[in-house]
């Protein structure tokens, strides 16, 4: 196993927490779609996506933890809200449908392929938590694909929500790959090929599906990625979602369940 | 007034305290499809229970959630339980002298007794 120095460390760190954070958040944002969700059936496959994320977390919190970090359970209801360091995207509120779904495509698509990335790297534990959620990320996407390309090309209304869903969601999703000040250092050791490389590899994987379902990629160019959350600068609804996520946890930080 | 519940998701949701049922009986119910799991390679597939879903990958990836969550399967089948071709029940007389044809199960031959006649014949051969 290859032995990390501080600074190698620190950016090893950093980027477990921008994952394991989008993953909680985004995890708990479905999980609130439990018993509401549009039938029955989907209530049921969202639900238990959304306890997979959460599971991918707890995998991240551990080699946090492993690495000199608190436990898991500390570091997902301890911290302030300026010190998580998931992304725009996470945070907002479930809305309607089509832009849980919208997120759920987007978002998963980047995951599943930093996690194909991961599974190279010279940084042995993330190589192997990333092989170990390699199957369920894969249905995931086969999830998010087939509903995205299903109500793409249902009828008018469907089309028209997906589209205006995907137009919201898209300056937030960019907000994924924002940079860290450790790129080079993940690059350089065969970390991580950095988040350059994983929003162009991310483009070509969600256009042909963007296509399939018959909608239109907004011009990246004339796009103002919604940046900050990686550097601890949140949008206005992340604090609201940590206050109810601790509010048992919080009544007795040390009690054993 | 809107309505409160114990579930901040639901008071999040500022709803009327009377819900509205009426736009509910507009909303068609999705077809059915039967799905049917195999737990290993070469197994037969067996029935586990339907799924709604307007089209067969639709049901697919629903069929993976309900029925194989949780135990393992290695492949799902689904089809549109409409397509399938059943008896009526009103045509089960058709199965009810099923239980007295003991005669056409292996279990009815008196083999053992031949095999063990002419074994203990041979024994000594």
């Amino acid at each position: 196993m290859k032995e990390l120095n501080d600074i190698q460390k620190g950016a090893v760190k950093n980027l477990i927490f921008r994952m394991a954070d989008d993953e909680l958040i985004l995890g708990h944002r479905n999980s609130e779609w439990t018993a509401l969700g549009p039938i029955l059936e989907e209530d049921i496959a969202f639900s238990s996506m959304a306890q997979d994320k959460l599971g991918q977390a707890h995998a991240m919190y551990q080699i946090l933890h492993k690495l000199g970090e608190a436990d898991p359970d500390t570091i997902a209801f301890s911290r302030d809200e300026k010190d998580f360091k998931c992304c725009h995207l996470v945070e907002y509120p479930i809305g309607e449908y089509d832009f849980s779904l919208m997120r759920h495509f987007l978002f998963d698509s980047a995951e599943a392929l930093r996690f194909e990335m991961l599974m190279s790297s010279s940084f042995e534990d993330l190589a192997n938590v990333a092989k170990k959620f390699k199957g369920e990320i894969k249905y995931h996407i086969m999830h998010a694909d087939t509903w995205l390309v299903q109500l793409g090309n249902a009828n008018e209304i469907s089309k028209a929500r997906m589209q205006s869903s995907l137009n919201e969601c898209f300056p937030l999703a960019l907000g994924i790959f924002e940079p860290s000040d450790f790129e080079d250092i993940l690059i350089n050791e065969s970390i991580f090929p950095g988040e350059k490389r994983l929003q162009e590899e991310w483009l070509k994987f969600i256009s042909p599906v963007i296509n399939s379902a018959g909608l239109v990629l907004p011009d990246i160019n004339s796009i103002e990625p919604a940046y900050g959350g990686r550097k601890g600068y949140h949008t206005e609804y992340l604090k609201p979602l940590l206050d109810e996520m601790t509010e048992v946890y919080d009544i007795d930080p040390g009690a054993e369940w | 007034m809107s309505l409160k519940s114990l579930d901040p998701r639901v008071t999040r949701e500022n709803l009327p305290e009377q819900p509205n049922t009426e736009s509910i009986k507009d909303l068609h119910q999705w077809q059915t499809y039967e799905v049917f799991h195999q737990v290993k390679k070469g197994d037969h597939h067996i029935h586990v229970g339907p799924v709604h879903a307007p089209n067969p990958d639709m049901a697919l990836i629903l069929a993976k959630e309900q029925y194989a969550r949780r135990y393992k399967c290695v492949n799902l089948w689904v089809v549109k339980t409409a397509d399938i071709r059943k008896t009526d029940y009103e045509d089960e007389d058709i199965f009810e002298t099923n239980q007295e044809k003991m005669y056409r199960e292996a279990g009815g031959y008196k083999v053992m007794d031949r095999i063990n006649k002419y074994k203990a014949e041979h024994k000594n051969k």
